[in-house]
C-alpha cells in the first residue's frame, strides 16, 4: 500500500485558518484574520475606517493640502462665498475655510489622541486592580468611579475648564477626567471573569506576583473590550471638545478648532451660512466615522454582541 | 439591595459631587479673597477678610461648612445678577424641565415605534434607515444642528418664532403663576399665549428629540430582539395570536421595563444637552444660566448650577434604578 494520500497545498488562508497553530504567531495572525473577515463584512464599518484614515491622510500632510495659510487671511476677502479658489468660501478675516478645515483635524486628532492615552490607561488600571483585589479596595474605588459616572460629563468638563482656565490643554484634561470611569467599569467586570480561571491559577502557581499578574495576564486580556469602548466614546470626546470650542473654553484664536471656527461663523450664519456650516459638517463626518468604526469593531469582537 | 447599602449609595454619590465642586472651587487662580476686595486693599483687611471667609481653617473643615451650606441651599451670590444663586437657579429651571420633558416626549413617541419597526423588520431597508438616522443623531454637534435649524425654519421658512420662550407682546399681558409657561397658559385659557409658547419650544424641543430619539430607538431595538427571539413570543404565535399584538402587546410589554430606565436617562442626558440648546435659542433656563456666568467668570453661578444638575441627574439615575427593581420581578432579592 502506498502511503501517497494527496494533501492539497498549504494556502495562506489555510494557515491563517488553521485549527492547530504551530507558533504563537501563526495563532495571532490566524485570529487577526478572523476579526478582519467579520469587519470587513460590514460596509459601514469599512466607511468609518475610511473616514479615518482620510482623517489621518488630513492631518498628516495639512502642510501640503491646504492651499492657503490657516492663520494668515486677506481682510479685503473676507467672507467670499465658495468659489473654484476657495472651495468653501472664506471666513470674516479673509482666511480660507477648506484650509482651516484641514489643520483643524490636527487639533481634533490632538483632543481624541491625548484624551484617550489618559483616560484608557487609568480606567484600566483602576478597573483591573479593583477587579482583581476584591475586598475593601474594590468596594473604595467602585464606590469613587460610581460617584463619577453620575455626573453629568459635559457640566463638569465645562465647571472644571471654567476654573482651570479656557484653553486646549485645560479642555482635553477636563474631558479626561470625565471620560474614564466606563473603562474602569469594563474592565473590573472583564476582570472578574478571568480572576478565578486556571490559567490565572496556573500563573499564581508558578509564583506571579500580583502585579506581574495585574499587568500582564489581565490587562491584555481586557484590550479589546476596552478598544471597542474608546473608539465609540471618540464621537462623544470630539462632540464635547466642539462644545467647550463653541463656548469659548476649547482651543483659543487663531487656532483653526472646528467648534471655535462654528462660533465665529454664528454671527454670520443668516447671510454666509457657510462660514458655520463647513466646520460642522467636518465635525458631523469625522464623529460619524468613529462610531461606524467602532460599531463594526465591537461586532467583530464579540459577535454575542453583534447586530443589537 | 439592603435599605442601608442604598443609603450608603445616595449619601457617598452626593457627598462625592460636592466634593468634586469643592475642589473645583479651589483650584480657581484667582484668590477669592481679592476677588471681593480688590487687589488695592491693605494687608491687615485682606487678613481679616480672609479669616472672616473661613480660608484659615484646614480643608476638611472648610469643606464641612462647604457642605453644611449647600444642604442648606446656600451657593452664595451670583455676581452677575446679585441674587443669591439659589434664587436664581429656582427662577430659571422651570424653563429648563419644560424643554427637556416635551424634547423626551417627542424622542420617546417616535423613537419606540421606530425602535420596534426595526427590530421586527431586522436587517431589511426600514432597519437600516433607523439605524443611520440614530448614527446622525449620536455624531451631530447639536448646536450646530440648532444654528442650521434655525436658519432654515426660522429664517427662511417662517415656521417657528424667533429665538426666546415667549413673544415680546405677551410678555406683559401673561403672568406665569408656576414658571411651567405651557401648563400656565393652558390653566388661564390664553390660547393665543399657548400658540406663541408653541411656535418658540418646538424647533428646540425637537433637536433635543431627536438627540432622545437616536438613544430610545436603538435601546428599543435592542431590547426588542432580545424579546422576541424568547420562548413566549413562539407559545404565542402558536396559539395563533396575531403578529400585532404579539409585538405590541407581549414583546414591547416586556421590553418596557428597561426601556423606562433608557427613557429616564435620557431626560437626564437632555437636561444636560439642555446647556448647548439653550445658547443658541436664547433659551432663558439653566444652561444659558450657566452659559452666561461662564462668561462673566461667575464662579459661584457655575459651580451652583452644576450642583443643580449633577443632583438632579444623580436623582434620575436612582429613581430609574428604583424603578427597574421595582417593576422586574427577577431583579427582587430572593
Amino acid at each position: 500500500m502506498s502511503e501517497t494520500t494527496y494533501t492539497p497545498p498549504l494556502t495562506r488562508r489555510d494557515w491563517l485558518l488553521s485549527d492547530r497553530p504551530a507558533s504563537r504567531t501563526q495563532a495571532r495572525l490566524g485570529r487577526a484574520y478572523v476579526i478582519w473577515r467579520r469587519f470587513s463584512e460590514n460596509r459601514l464599518a469599512l466607511v468609518g475606517l475610511l473616514i479615518l484614515m482620510a482623517l489621518l491622510f488630513v492631518a498628516a500632510f495639512a502642510d501640503v493640502l491646504a492651499p492657503y495659510s490657516p492663520i494668515q487671511g486677506d481682510l479685503r476677502n473676507g467672507l467670499l462665498p465658495p468659489s473654484a479658489a476657495n472651495w468653501f468660501g472664506t471666513d470674516e478675516q479673509g482666511r480660507d475655510i477648506l484650509s482651516r478645515l484641514i489643520y483643524g483635524s490636527r487639533l481634533t486628532l490632538l483632543v481624541v489622541g491625548l484624551v484617550a492615552i489618559i483616560a484608557a490607561p487609568v480606567g484600566l488600571l483602576v478597573g483591573t486592580v479593583s477587579g482583581y483585589a476584591g475586598g475593601w479596595v474594590d468596594a473604595i474605588l467602585m464606590r469613587i468611579t460610581d460617584i463619577f459616572l453620575a455626573f453629568p460629563k459635559l457640566v463638569l468638563a465645562l465647571a472644571l475648564v471654567a476654573a482651570l482656565g479656557p484653553g486646549i490643554e485645560n479642555a482635553i484634561l477636563a474631558i479626561a477626567v470625565t471620560s474614564w470611569p466606563p473603562y474602569a467599569r469594563i474592565a473590573r467586570a472583564e476582570t472578574m471573569t478571568f480572576r478565578n480561571s486556571d490559567y490565572i491559577a496556573a500563573v499564581k502557581l508558578m509564583g506571579a506576583s500580583p502585579f506581574r499578574i495585574v499587568l500582564r495576564h489581565i490587562m491584555p486580556l481586557c484590550m479589546s473590550s476596552l478598544i471597542v469602548r474608546v473608539t465609540l466614546d471618540m464621537a462623544g470626546i470630539i462632540l464635547t471638545a466642539a462644545g467647550l470650542g463653541f463656548l469659548g473654553l476649547g482651543a483659543q484664536p487663531p487656532l483653526p478648532e472646528w467648534g471655535a471656527m462654528i462660533a465665529s461663523g454664528r454671527r454670520f450664519i443668516l447671510d454666509q451660512w457657510w462660514v458655520a456650516a463647513a466646520p460642522g459638517a467636518a465635525i458631523l463626518i469625522v464623529s460619524l466615522g468613529f462610531n461606524l468604526l467602532g460599531d463594526g469593531l465591537r461586532d467583530a469582537l464579540d459577535p454575542k454582541e453583534a447586530g443589537q | 439591595m439592603g435599605v442601608l447599602r442604598f443609603l450608603v449609595t445616595v449619601v457617598t454619590t452626593f457627598l462625592g459631587l460636592l466634593a468634586v465642586t469643592f475642589f473645583i472651587g479651589r483650584i480657581i487662580p484667582i484668590d477669592p479673597v481679592l476677588a471681593v476686595l480688590g487687589d488695592r486693599a491693605p494687608t491687615a483687611v485682606v487678613e481679616r477678610t480672609r479669616e472672616a471667609m473661613g480660608l484659615n481653617l484646614p480643608l476638611y473643615q472648610q469643606f464641612f461648612i462647604y457642605v453644611k451650606g449647600a444642604l442648606s441651599g446656600d451657593f452664595g451670590t451670583s455676581v452677575l445678577t446679585t441674587n443669591p444663586v439659589l434664587e436664581d437657579i429656582k427662577r430659571v429651571f422651570p424653563a429648563t424641565i419644560e424643554l427637556a420633558t416635551i424634547g423626551t416626549i417627542i424622542g420617546a413617541a417616535l423613537g419606540i415605534p421606530l425602535g420596534v419597526l426595526a427590530a421586527v423588520k431586522r436587517d431589511s431597508f426600514a432597519d437600516q434607515v433607523v439605524r443611520v438616522i440614530g448614527l446622525i443623531g449620536y455624531s451631530v454637534p447639536i448646536f450646530w444642528l440648532a444654528l442650521l435649524s434655525l436658519v432654515l425654519f426660522y429664517a427662511k421658512l417662517r415656521w417657528v418664532a424667533y429665538p426666546g420662550r415667549v413673544d415680546i407682546v405677551y410678555e406683559y399681558s401673561f403672568t406665569p403663576v408656576t414658571g411651567f409657561f405651557l401648563l400656565d397658559a393652558a390653566w388661564q385659557r390664553q390660547w393665543d399665549v399657548l400658540w406663541d409658547l408653541f411656535r418658540h419650544i418646538i424647533l428646540p424641543a425637537s433637536l433635543l428629540g431627536y438627540f432622545s430619539l437616536a438613544y430610545i430607538s436603538r435601546m428599543t431595538r435592542s431590547f426588542m430582539l432580545n424579546e422576541l427571539k424568547q420562548e413566549y413570543i413562539v407559545a404565542a404565535r402558536a396559539k395563533g395570536l396575531s403578529e400585532t399584538r404579539i409585538i405590541w402587546g407581549h414583546a414591547l410589554r416586556n421590553a418596557a421595563v428597561p426601556l423606562i430606565t433608557v427613557i429616564a436617562l435620557s431626560y437626564a442626558g437632555l437636561l444636560e444637552g439642555s446647556v448647548l440648546t439653550e445658547t443658541i435659542f436664547a433659551w432663558p433656563g439653566l444652561g444659558l444660566y450657566i452659559t452666561n456666568s461662564l462668561q462673566n467668570a461667575d464662579m459661584n453661578a457655575v459651580l451652583g448650577g452644576t450642583i443643580v444638575i449633577g443632583s438632579v441627574f444623580i436623582a434620575i439615575n436612582i429613581f430609574s434604578d428604583l424603578l427597574y427593581r421595582t417593576l422586574d420581578p427577577r431583579t427582587r432579592a430572593r
